[in-house]
This record gives C-alpha cells, sequence and structure tokens, in this order.
C-alpha cells in the first residue's frame, strides 16, 4: 500500500491560506470553494458520530456556517480543515448531548475497553473478499462494523485512514495527543479487521 | 522478535515510518509466524476496503440543497 501522502509540503502555504484570506476580505465566493472543498468530509465525520443522518445534516450546516462567523478567531496555528473539523466535532457531540438529554458526551468515551488489541480471528482472507458482495451489500457491512466502535475509534480511523490527515493533524483536530492517536488509530484497526473477518474470511473445505 | 514486539510496530509498518533495519527484522519475523503475515495482510486490506468503498457520502441532491442553503446564509451574513 502506498504511504499517506501530506496534502501539501511544510515549504509550499497551503492552498486553503489564499481562500481564507480572500474570505477575510468579504470575498464570499472563496468561503463558496472551500464548503465544496470539505462538506462532504464534514458531512461523514458528523455521521460518525452522531449515527444519525438528519444530525449530520444540521452539523454539517451548523459547522461551516460557524466557521465563517468565527473565521476572525481562526489564528492560523493550525490548518483551515483541522480548525474546521474541531467545530464539527464540537457540534456533533453537542447533538449527541440533546439525545442523552443532557448526558456529558466526550469523544473519550468507551475507549477503555481491551477488545481489539491482541487478534483472535486469525483465518485468512479470501483474495478480494469485497467482490462477494454487491456494492449495496458491501456498504452496510462497512458501516455496521464500524458503528461497533467507540465513537473516539471511528473518528480517529475516518481521519487518519479514510481521508489522509497526518498524526499530527488529527490530534490537533480532535485534542488528543499524538500517542493518543496512535493508540485509538492500532485498536480501531485491529478491531475493524476483526469484525470484517466474520465476512471475507476464507470458507473451509465444505463450509457453505 | 515476538509476535507482541511486531503488534507494537504494526501501524509504523503499515504506514512506512519504520527505518530499513526496522523493517529488516519485521520482515523477518514475518517469514516464520503466519498469524502476523495473515494480520497484517487483512489489516492493510481493512484500511484499502474503507478507503476505496467510502461510506456515508452524500447523494448529489443533498449535497447541492445543504451546500445552497450554507452560502444563502453565508451572503445574508449568517
Amino acid at each position: 500500500m502506498s504511504t499517506i501522502q501530506p496534502i501539501a509540503s511544510e515549504l509550499e502555504p497551503h492552498p486553503d491560506v489564499a481562500l481564507v484570506a480572500r474570505v477575510r476580505g468579504g470575498d464570499v465566493a472563496a468561503y463558496d470553494a472551500l464548503v465544496r472543498k470539505y462538506e462532504r468530509q464534514i458531512f461523514r465525520i458528523a455521521q460518525h458520530i452522531t449515527q444519525n443522518r438528519e444530525d449530520a445534516e444540521d452539523v454539517m450546516q451548523d459547522a461551516f456556517l460557524k466557521a465563517y462567523e468565527k473565521l476572525d478567531q481562526f489564528q492560523g496555528n493550525s490548518k483551515f480543515y483541522t480548525w474546521l473539523v474541531r467545530i464539527a466535532v464540537n457540534e456533533s457531540l453537542m447533538r449527541l448531548r440533546k439525545r442523552r438529554t443532557g448526558k456529558m458526551v466526550s469523544i473519550d468515551e468507551d475507549v477503555e475497553t481491551e477488545e481489539g488489541s491482541v487478534p483472535r480471528d486469525l483465518a485468512d482472507w479470501a483474495p478480494d473478499p469485497e467482490q462477494n458482495y454487491t456494492q449495496a451489500e458491501l456498504g452496510k457491512i462497512l458501516e455496521k462494523t464500524i458503528k461497533g466502535l467507540p465513537p473516539g475509534f471511528r473518528v480517529v480511523f475516518e481521519l487518519r485512514d479514510v481521508q489522509g490527515l497526518s498524526t499530527e493533524d488529527t490530534a490537533d483536530a480532535l485534542g488528543l495527543s499524538i500517542p493518543a492517536v496512535k493508540s485509538r488509530l492500532l485498536r480501531a484497526r485491529l478491531q475493524l479487521r476483526e469484525r470484517l473477518s466474520r465476512y471475507f474470511r476464507k470458507k473451509k473445505v465444505g463450509e457453505k | 522478535m515476538t509476535c507482541s514486539e511486531f503488534l507494537s510496530m504494526l501501524d509504523d509498518l503499515i504506514d512506512d515510518s519504520v527505518t530499513s533495519e526496522m523493517r529488516a527484522d519485521l520482515k523477518q519475523h514475518l517469514v516464520g509466524c503466519e498469524h502476523c503475515e495473515v494480520t497484517l495482510s487483512t489489516t492493510r486490506k481493512t484500511i484499502e476496503i474503507y478507503r476505496s468503498h467510502e461510506i456515508y457520502d452524500m447523494p448529489p441532491t443533498l449535497r447541492e440543497r445543504l451546500h445552497t442553503a450554507i452560502m444563502a446564509r453565508c451572503k445574508k451574513g449568517c
């Protein structure tokens, strides 16, 4: 597998820097470009945390509106996208809290599980196992599988492995330490692997 | 190298952030350990499947509706 490449070299300014400067100067079209660039990612993060489509729609809109309103407070120490993710994660947690009638919700909950720290199901997978399912079936399997993980694992996996953020940017976006991101990512990967084995493992001779 | 030691380096190996010396040690362990070989290959496959089949993707109509709503409010000054 190829290595995940950083979005831009550290030496060159990130393309978002110029867009953010234009928005600050009153150019709404530049914000349109930023929204278009990141709306799908923000929606997915909100879905991972809230597990609710309506909430995810609201979170996505509120996150972009809040970022627009507060752009003056954006210091530029973080990348624009990691700052935006932080807003979206907070909005998502607030929605969850509302649904749980005020009970405190944090990105840290349920992470003290030992599940997945040591691989148990060590059966090899069939070659290209996803080919045994239709796209719709596969989508359901992937959603069902990742739903079983704590929210803090789901978001780390989404940011690092699906969206390709660096460990540092993921830590910045989630307000976590780098070791915490690393530990969650390993456990998320191993738990997902273990759970997907149910669907993808090689069938033994005679097994249907 | 034990399986636990291998496992503790699994992410670094997958993310290609190990030294060449460490990579050689990890590969050496894999030669004699089918369990770790399977763990590595299926973990890589897990990531690949999630990366290539993006879940929770927005249907284009929803995307357009939300995008238009956001921009309409921004133009009004939120």
